[in-house]
């Protein structure tokens, strides 16, 4: 069943206007342009780009924590951007978040009881501290500590335990282990996975490459520069990738067999501006394949099937590289 | 002076010692109020607005004689501060000690009911403009423009011609409302990035109204800018309260405060320094003591200044 369904979700941030204000306001910032997906309850889609493509901003204004431009959020079928304030504060029990940066996630001047406790005030929940703690696998003792004595992975793991406190459905998870020590990261993912099994959770599971999502997503959707460019099941994206912008993310991604020889996709240059997006197809400046051509250069490519669950945007998406 | 007053000043400072002992004795059993007395200063400006205070309330036993008396304007006028009058008397023969110990009274009441109008409503309009921005934001900020710009001193004597002869809550509400401008500023900037930190997004995303955001959320990590502009916003009161008395509109004569004797004494200042330096003295010290006890206020609300 689905739990969640984002509908040519837009986002542009306004251009700042030069001249105190009075000059003509620069390009508008397209950090969400048309985005659609859905996750099934229960699921994990794994939502992967580089550092700018707009993951952040897709998520934040899912849950209506950032006022959308256009678009549509269906969760379980409440239109969330149509709700007014009573029925979203309701609503929001059940979507929560964890952030990516765990020394900016926690309010500095509040211990973890203080953190931990606001939202059962705020719902009239009768959970307790010690519970949340647990369950996220920390000591009772940890409820007497401000954030600065805690480390990262501890801070993320009571940021966890916020996001549950309200006994939420639905999660965002905003790269929760990219800044974490890598011998940290995966004890994080591992809680993150008992948990999901354990209050069936479904996840929107944001990380900026693939080896991350790997091992917890269901189904992964590619972003570049405010646009999907492929969305398949998680087996099919590893074994057959599409966009050549998934095919250079995944050579990146180190092999478990140290005998299988494959070929790195070096991309030239950088992501370019979502303010002066390119025309036609928004990756063709970087894009390696064989078969690039003028209509690449005008022509925007859709997000089109290309077998049956399995979606790119590519103009030669069928051709091998 | 006479035994009695000495005996006054002596009980005076002594409460004071055992209050201030008492208080960071207590303190040491609490993490954050240990943090308060980090620092030395703290403790010693925390002593003398207390002694200040102490004396203030108990003006009538430490002052040897009636504030606004003119004792012999003839033989002791402009007398140089000696054993019978410590701080001199002033150009009415009035004694400076006890117009100094009385006017305590008024000008702590001033500077400290002023000086919280003032820093409450600037924070509460710079809370209000950068947690909601768009247009409530924009019109906050042009009435701040606008009152920045007006001259104070030309609002002050348009409340004047208002009230005709301002009465004590009057002089304060209308310092407070002319004060608060450059706090708002302060504050409107502090919320404008604390409101974009994931803590404060998190506290919203948990169904957090804007009234907890503001005040358990963004307020508490705007602390510092704010006590640092109270204690600041307290000084300027007692200066502002000086140059309403220079124009004649403040606190009216004979009652007398530390600004009203700087104006009242300030064409004597090169004959008789003593009765306007000493009121002056006492401005000071209270605005150094301020300081110091605003550091502590800032470390005692920061769990991460290391205690004590
Ligand atoms: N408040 C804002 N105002 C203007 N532009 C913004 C704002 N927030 C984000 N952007 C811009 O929107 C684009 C997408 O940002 P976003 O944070 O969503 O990217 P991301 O994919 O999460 O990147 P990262 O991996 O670095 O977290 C970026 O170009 C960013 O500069
Ligand atoms: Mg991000």
């Amino acid at each position: 069943m689905t739990l969640v369904d984002v509908r040519d979700l837009v986002k542009h941030y306004a251009g700042e206007r030069r001249w105190f204000g009075l000059g003509r306001p620069q390009a508008p910032v397209r950090a969400v342009d048309g985005v659609s997906f859905t996750i099934a309850s229960g699921r994990t889609l794994g939502l992967v780009g580089e550092s700018g493509s707009g993951k952040t901003t897709v998520g934040r204004t899912m849950l209506r924590l950032q006022e959308p431009t256009s678009g549509k959020m269906l969760f379980d079928g409440n239109d969330v951007f149509a709700l007014d304030v009573t029925r979203l504060r309701a609503l929001r029990r059940r979507m929560q978040i964890v952030f990516q940066d765990p020394y900016s996630s926690l309010n500095p001047r509040m211990t973890v009881d203080d953190t931990l406790r606001e939202p059962l005030e705020i719902h009239g929940l009768n959970g307790t501290v010690t519970a949340l703690l647990d369950e996220v696998g920390l000591d009772a003792a940890f409820a007497k500590r401000y954030p600065h004595e805690l480390s990262g992975g501890q801070r993320q793991r009571v940021g966890i335990a916020r996001a549950l406190s309200v006994e939420p459905q639905f999660i965002v998870c905003d790269e929760p282990v990219s800044a974490l020590d890598v011998s940290v990261q995966a004890q994080v993912l591992n809680l993150l996975a008992d948990l999901q099994a354990k209050r069936r959770l479904t996840y929107l599971f944001i990380a900026h490459d693939l080896a991350v999502v790997r091992h917890i997503a269901d189904d992964v959707a590619v972003m570049y520069l405010g646009k999907l460019v492929e969305r398949a099941p998680a087996g099919e994206i590893y074994a057959q990738p599409r966009h050549p912008y998934t095919r250079a993310l995944l050579s990146a991604v180190p092999e478990p067999n140290p005998h299988t020889t494959k070929r790195r996709i070096v991309l030239p240059g950088d992501i370019p501006s979502p303010a002066h997006p390119p025309p036609g197809c928004p990756f063709h400046p970087r894009c390696p394949h064989p078969k690039k051509s003028q209509r690449c250069r005008t022509e925007p490519p859709p997000l089109r099937p290309i077998t049956p669950g399995h979606d790119a945007a590519c103009h030669f998406a069928e051709e091998p590289m | 002076m006479t035994l009695g007053t000495w005996l006054a000043l002596f009980v005076a400072l002594v409460v004071t010692a055992e209050i201030v002992r008492v208080l960071r004795h207590r303190a040491m059993r609490h993490e954050r109020w240990r943090r308060f007395f980090r620092h030395r200063t703290t403790t010693w400006g925390l002593g003398i607005l207390t002694f200040l205070v102490i004396v203030a309330l108990a003006a009538p036993l430490v002052a040897p004689y009636d504030p606004d008396k003119q004792l012999d304007i003839v033989h002791l006028k402009n007398h140089p501060p000696s054993w019978t009058f410590l701080l001199g008397t002033d150009v009415l023969s009035r004694d400076v000690w006890s117009r100094t110990v009385y006017g305590a009274r008024v000008s702590l009441g001033i500077g400290a009911l002023g000086a919280l109008v003032a820093v409450a409503l600037g924070t509460l309009v710079g809370a209000v403009a950068g947690y909601y921005q768009r247009w409530i934001d924009a019109v906050l900020m042009r009435g701040v423009d606008v009152g920045l710009a007006l001259p104070r001193i030309f609002i002050l004597l348009m409340a004047v011609a208002l009230w005709d002869g301002l009465p004590f809550a009057a002089l304060i509400i209308v310092i407070g409302l002319t004060s608060w401008f450059g706090t708002s500023r302060l504050v409107r900037a502090e919320v404008l990035s604390l409101r974009q930190r994931d803590f404060v997004v998190a506290a919203r995303a948990l169904g957090a109204g804007s009234g907890r955001v503001i005040f358990r959320h963004v307020l508490p990590n705007a602390a510092a800018p704010i006590i640092v502009s109270a204690a600041l916003g307290v000084g300027n009161v007692l200066l502002l309260e000086a140059s309403l008395s220079f124009l004649g509109i403040g606190v009216k004569p004979p009652e007398p405060t530390w600004g009203n004797m700087i104006a009242d004494n300030a064409p004597s200042i090169y004959t008789a320094p003593w009765s306007t330096l000493f009121p002056g003295l006492a401005i000071s010290l209270v605005v150094l003591s301020l300081n110091a006890v605003a550091d502590g206020v800032r470390d005692a609300l920061d769990p991460r200044a290391e205690a004590a």
